[in-house]
C-alpha cells in the first residue's frame, strides 16, 4: 500500500464554459510534504483542490499519485472545507462513521474524537457545538479510514483568531504524526508561512511563484519575513525567487 | 407540579412554571368561550334551536348516536377511506417526487405533465369518477388519493431538489454509494419538506372526503350529515361538523408528532435520545 504518495500535478486546467478557472498548473508535492496554496480569491485554488480530490474532472492535464491516476491508485484522499459540512441530523459520532454499524468504524470514530478532544460530545448534534468544535469534528471525520492525502480548503477561515491558532497547531500535529501529504488552501499568508513546508502562489490562473517555509516555524520573525515575501508575490508582478 | 420536585434540587425555583400553565391554557380560551356563549344564548332563548341547537343538545345527540352504534360505524368507515386514500395518494406522490427529484430524465419526462394535471381542482373530477366507479368505496378512496398525491409530490420533489449540493459533494468525497447518499444525506435533508407536504395532504384528505361523502355515499360522516339535513336534524348536522373539526385537529397533531419524532435534531432537545 502507498503510505506516502508523491502528487504530480501535470499541466492541469479547468474551463467552465467561457471562464477559465484554471489555466495551466504544474507542480509536485513530495511525500509527506505540507504545501500551502495562496492567492487572490477567485484564482482557481478550490477548483484545483477539487480536481485533486477527484470531485471535478480537469479540462486538460492530469493529477498523478505515485505516477498512477486516482482510479488506479489505492490512495485515500480526504477534503476538509471552509464550511464544516456536517450532517445536522446525525450525532457527532455518526457524522464520523456515517451511521455505520461496523464495530471497527465505530471504534475508529471514537479514537479520532479523542484525538480532537471531543469525547464528551459524541452524542451531541452539530447544532449544539461551537464553530471551532464543528471544524474539529470535520477534521476528525476527514481522518477516518486512514487517508494518505489531506486537502484543506480554507478550513479555518471562519474561526476567530484564538480558535484558529489552536486549530493550526492541531492540524500540524496530526499531519506530522500521521505523515500526511497535505495541501492547505488559505488566503492568510501568515497562516501559510507558519504551517507550510512550501508555499505556492496561484496567480493569473497558474502557479506563479514558490517559497520555502521558515526553517523554524516557532520563530515569529522568520514566519513574518516569509509571509511578507508571499504577500509581495501576490500583490506585485515582479518576483525574485 | 410533581415533576418540579423530581428535578435537581440545585435548580432555583423558576417563576416560569406559573406562566407556562397559563400559556398552555391560552389556545383553549377562545373555543371554550365560544361554546359557553353559544350554550348561554341557547339557554336564554336568544338563539332559536331551528337555526342552531345548543351544544348540550349536540352532545346528547352524539351520545345517542354512539350508543346506537351509528356514529362509530360511520366514523370508522370515513377514517378507513381517509387513511387508505392518503396512503395510496401520499405513497404515489412520494415515489413520483423521489424519482423526479433524483433523475433529470424522469423530471423532464413527467414533471411538466404533473404540473399541468395539478392545476385541475381534483374535486372537479367527482362527476367523472362517479360515472367510472359509481358510488362505491373505490370512488371515494381514489378521490382522496388524487387530492393528497399532489401536495406530497410537490414537497418531496422540491425537498430533494433543494438539498444542499455541498453536502452531496461531501458525501461523494467520502465515496458513499448512490444508495448511501440517498439514505444518509438526501432523504434526511428532504424530510422536513416531505412532512410539510404530508401535513398539507391531511387537510386536503378531510376536505375531499367530506365533499365526496356528501355528494355520493351511503355511509360515513359526510353521509350522516346529508342524511340528517334531509330530516332537518340540526343536532346531527352540527355534530358532524364538530367531528370533522376534531378529526382535523387529531390529524394535525399526528403530523406534528411525526415532526418531533423524525426531526428532533432540528429542535435539539437534550443530547440523550
Ligand atoms: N462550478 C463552477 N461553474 C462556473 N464557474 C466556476 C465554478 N467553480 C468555480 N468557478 C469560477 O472559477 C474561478 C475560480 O474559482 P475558485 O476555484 O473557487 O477560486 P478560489 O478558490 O481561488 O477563490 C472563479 O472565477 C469562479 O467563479
Ligand atoms: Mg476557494
Amino acid at each position: 500500500m502507498t503510505t506516502k504518495p508523491e502528487i504530480t500535478i501535470d499541466h492541469i486546467g479547468k474551463d467552465y464554459g467561457q471562464i477559465t478557472a484554471l489555466g495551466d498548473v504544474s507542480f509536485n508535492i513530495e511525500p509527506g510534504e505540507f504545501l500551502a496554496l495562496v492567492g487572490m480569491s477567485g484564482g482557481g485554488k478550490s477548483t484545483l483542490l477539487r480536481m485533486i480530490a477527484g470531485l471535478e474532472t480537469p479540462t486538460r492535464g492530469q493529477v498523478l499519485f505515485n505516477h498512477e491516476t486516482r482510479e488506479d491508485s489505492a490512495v485515500v484522499i480526504r477534503v476538509m472545507f471552509q464550511e464544516d459540512r456536517l450532517l445536522p441530523w446525525m450525532t457527532v459520532l455518526d457524522n464520523l462513521s456515517f451511521k455505520s454499524h461496523d464495530a471497527q468504524q465505530q471504534a475508529e470514530a471514537k479514537k479520532l474524537l479523542h484525538l480532537v478532544d471531543l469525547d464528551e460530545y459524541a452524542q451531541q448534534f452539530p447544532n449544539q457545538l461551537s464553530g471551532g468544535q464543528k471544524q474539529r469534528v470535520a477534521l476528525a471525520r476527514a481522518l477516518m479510514s486512514h487517508p494518505q492525502v489531506l486537502l484543506l480548503d480554507e478550513p479555518l477561515g471562519a474561526l476567530d483568531a484564538l480558535t484558529r491558532r489552536k486549530m493550526q497547531d492541531l492540524i500540524l500535529h496530526i499531519c506530522e504524526q500521521q505523515q500526511l501529504t497535505t495541501i492547505l488552501v488559505t488566503h492568510d499568508v501568515n497562516e501559510a508561512a507558519r504551517m507550510a513546508d512550501r508555499i505556492v502562489v496561484m496567480k493569473h490562473e497558474t502557479n506563479y511563484a514558490e517559497f520555502n517555509g521558515p526553517t523554524d516555524r516557532h520563530d515569529a520573525g522568520q514566519v513574518g519575513l516569509v509571509a511578507e515575501d508571499v504577500l509581495d508575490a501576490i500583490l506585485h508582478d515582479k518576483v525574485e525567487s | 407540579m410533581q415533576k418540579t420536585v423530581a428535578l435537581s434540587p440545585a435548580l432555583p425555583p423558576k417563576p416560569k412554571t406559573r406562566s407556562f400553565s397559563f400559556k398552555g391554557f391560552l389556545p383553549f380560551l377562545i373555543p371554550v368561550l365560544v361554546v359557553a356563549i353559544w350554550q348561554l344564548s341557547s339557554s336564554l332563548g336568544w338563539l332559536s334551536t331551528n337555526i342552531l341547537p345548543s351544544p348540550w343538545a349536540v352532545l346528547q345527540d352524539g351520545v345517542k348516536l354512539t350508543q346506537s352504534g351509528e356514529l362509530p360505524k360511520n366514523m370508522s368507515i370515513s377514517l378507513y377511506r381517509a387513511t387508505l386514500g392518503l396512503v395510496i395518494g401520499g405513497g404515489l406522490g412520494f415515489v413520483l417526487g423521489f424519482v423526479n427529484g433524483m433523475s433529470n430524465t424522469a423530471r423532464l419526462l413527467f414533471d411538466s405533465s404533473i404540473q399541468m394535471v395539478r392545476n385541475v381542482p381534483h374535486l372537479a373530477l367527482i362527476p367523472l369518477i362517479i360515472i367510472w366507479l359509481g358510488i362505491n368505496e373505490s370512488a371515494k378512496i381514489s378521490l382522496v388519493a388524487i387530492g393528497t398525491m399532489f401536495p406530497v409530490y410537490i414537497n418531496t420533489f422540491n425537498g430533494i431538489r433543494n438539498v444542499d449540493p455541498d453536502l452531496i459533494e461531501m458525501g461523494q468525497s467520502y465515496n458513499l454509494s448512490k444508495r448511501e447518499l440517498f439514505q444518509k444525506i438526501i432523504f434526511p435533508a428532504a424530510l422536513p419538506q416531505v412532512l410539510v407536504g404530508v401535513r398539507y395532504a391531511l387537510g386536503v384528505m378531510w376536505t375531499t372526503l367530506i365533499v365526496a361523502e356528501t355528494i355520493s355515499a351511503n355511509s360515513g360522516i359526510g353521509y350522516m350529515s346529508t342524511n340528517a339535513e334531509d330530516f332537518v336534524d340540526m343536532e346531527t348536522v352540527i355534530l358532524c361538523i364538530v367531528i370533522y373539526a376534531i378529526l382535523g385537529k387529531i390529524s394535525d397533531l399526528v403530523a406534528k408528532s411525526f415532526e418531533t419524532l423524525f426531526l428532533d435534531w432540528q429542535t435539539l432537545g437534550r443530547s440523550s435520545k
